[in-house]
């Protein structure tokens, strides 16, 4: 579903990114993995929108999106989450969820104004949407706090839900595990496959935690100062001498 | 008896200007929050607002119509359209093509707009004076006969009942609508916003539009109660009202309203208490000690960053 062929990205002097080209089928979870500043957060964010990629292709179920602004892009179904929790903290937590499907709304005035059944209908539903995902990553309690006061872990998950009451077809998350204790990193785990598994959600997954990325990846992509190091399946990565070269340095 | 009432009469004053300063400036204060930039050109959008009404009424006069709701509202109306329509085309031209620049750089284009639409009105509407029908006349007066009385006049009345149904209406708006939950989300976050699929181009039109037709408003009642106004209107009133909404803390709206209160009343004091003259020196002195001593004005949260 999502195709980036001979990805570049080039910040004056500096090439950040170089051909790099990675896939994205349907159902299935693929991880970006790479030393510190290997460029995976840029590659990120040339899918997303934020910065217009240099050269190559992006491919997004047969739409090119290199280039497109963002609220297009998460509007095709591309969603992404940052390395630095990036919540509304001075809305309630519900009302994190609800801006977040301000364009699955009628935004006529008019209506708005008016209630009319079909504005009341619609804002019914995406409450619905918003407590079930509050639900399902436990937060439902704490639905009228203010974002900014949640606990980190609960931030994280709130961010993910955030996402996710977007529909979209596919999740970009930019180390979701950063700052977790280990009990957090397994429910993230189990949330991240449930996602694939329940939702039928695609997910690329920029991560530091090797435990976590060999465990949900079903591919793995390693990228080296900017360029393609290696590709496969996480058993093929973890014996893959040039990977291991990369993030061990050469002995 | 008669000094508290001299100090009612001073109190009332200050609380009428103080409130049509709170509509302009929410104005400043709704484009601050969210792109971080002043719209300098906002005190000739209030100008022209009020400019519209007096055609409305003079138009509405012409033709014959004496029913004064229906003057009201139809001049009222006119204002709010055109204001706001001014308001929006000031973004697309002034600000849009700049934004994200150096912030120098949409200031200078603002205060451009602003020489602009002044001058602009110069010539379709002569530089004189305007008188502008006071069209709601009378009061009530209270005290004794033979000391100071004070009087509370309809018109006054008019823009304390005009003003509260405004900013009801917009807190509603803002805390409530799909519209105003997206413009809180922008204000806070505006690259998150646009990555969650909100077109935060039409956000930031819209904060243009409503600050627009809040200062449309003010326009008019402002026009008829000083009963004239000239294509300097906007100038002083743009000013005062920006130092309101920094003395609030700016980026917040019931600061914005707090602050155009606390300065209308700090006026009328200094003008009913000391001369008339000193009131521009202590509005801004006020700016300066706030500036000063908090920044951040009275209901502005300073940026907590979280390590």
């Amino acid at each position: 579903m999502l195709e980036v062929q001979n990805l570049s990205m080039r910040f004056g002097g500096l090439l950040a990114v170089d051909q790099v080209s990675l896939d994205v089928q349907e159902h299935e979870i693929v991880s970006i993995i790479g030393p510190n500043g290997a460029g995976k957060t840029t590659v990120f964010n040339c899918m997303s929108g934020f910065y217009k990629p240099t050269g190559g292709k992006i491919l997004f179920e047969g739409h090119e999106v290199q280039g497109k602004p963002d609220f297009r892009i998460s509007r095709l179904g591309m969603v992404r989450t940052f390395q630095h929790v990036r919540l509304f903290n001075r809305m309630t937590v519900v009302e994190n969820l609800l801006v977040a499907q301000h364009r699955h709304l009628n935004t006529n005035l008019i209506s708005g104004l008016l209630k009319t059944p079909g504005y009341r209908e619609r804002e019914q539903k995406s409450l619905d949407r918003a407590s079930y995902w509050l639900d399902r990553v436990g937060l439902l309690d704490l639905a009228n706090r203010d974002a900014g006061n949640l606990a980190y872990g609960q931030q994280r998950r709130l961010e993910i839900a955030r996402c996710m009451v977007t529909e979209p077809k596919l999740l970009m998350l930019d180390e979701p595990a950063a700052g977790l204790n280990p009990a957090e990193t397994r429910d993230l785990n189990q949330l991240i496959v449930s996602l694939k598994e329940d939702y039928n959600v695609s997910v690329v997954l920029i991560e530091h935690d090797m435990s976590l990325v060999m465990d949900i990846s079903d591919r793995i992509n390693v990228i080296n100062q900017g360029r393609p190091l290696a590709s496969g399946t996480p058993d093929e990565i973890r014996n893959n001498d040039a990977v291991i070269k990369a993030y061990l340095g050469e002995a | 008896m008669q000094d508290l009432l001299y100090f009612l009469q001073q109190l009332i004053n200050g609380l009428t200007i103080g409130s049509t300063y709170a509509l302009i400036a929410i104005g400043y204060t709704m484009v601050y929050g969210i792109i971080g930039m002043i719209n300098f050109a906002h005190g000739e959008i209030y100008m022209i607002g009020a400019y519209t009404a007096l055609i409305a009424i003079t138009g509405l006069a012409a033709l014959g119509i004496a029913w004064l709701p229906l003057i009201l509202i139809v001049a009222l109306v006119c204002a709010m359209i055109v204001s706001s329509s001014m308001g929006w085309a000031v973004e697309r031209v002034a600000y849009r093509p700049v934004r994200g620049r150096h912030r120098l750089i949409p200031l200078i284009s603002a205060i451009g707009m602003s020489i602009f639409l002044q001058n602009y009105v110069h010539l379709a509407q002569g530089s004189r004076n305007i008188g502008f029908p006071a069209l709601i006349e009378g009061g009530f007066r209270f005290g004794s006969a033979d000391s100071f009385q004070t009087s509370i006049s309809y018109m006054q009345i008019t823009i304390f009942i005009t003003t509260l149904i405004c900013m009801s209406l917009l807190s509603l708006f803002i805390s409530r609508s799909r519209i105003g939950r997206a413009c809180r989300a922008v204000s806070q976050d505006l690259g998150m916003a646009s990555l969650l699929g909100i077109d935060t181009n039409r956000i930031i039109s819209a904060t243009f539009v409503i600050g627009a037709a809040l200062a449309a408003v003010a326009g008019l009642l402002l026009g008829m109660y000083y009963g004239s106004i000239d294509p300097l209107f906007g100038f002083i009133a743009g000013l005062k009202a920006f130092t309101a909404a920094v003395l609030g803390g700016i980026g917040s709206i019931p600061g914005a309203m707090l602050g155009g209160l606390i300065l209308g009343v700090a006026e009328s004091m200094t003008s009913g208490y000391l001369s008339g003259e000193y009131k521009d020196v202590v509005s801004f002195g006020l700016l300066i000690l706030i500036l000063l001593f908090k920044p951040t004005g009275l209901l502005g949260k300073p940026e907590v960053e979280k390590i």
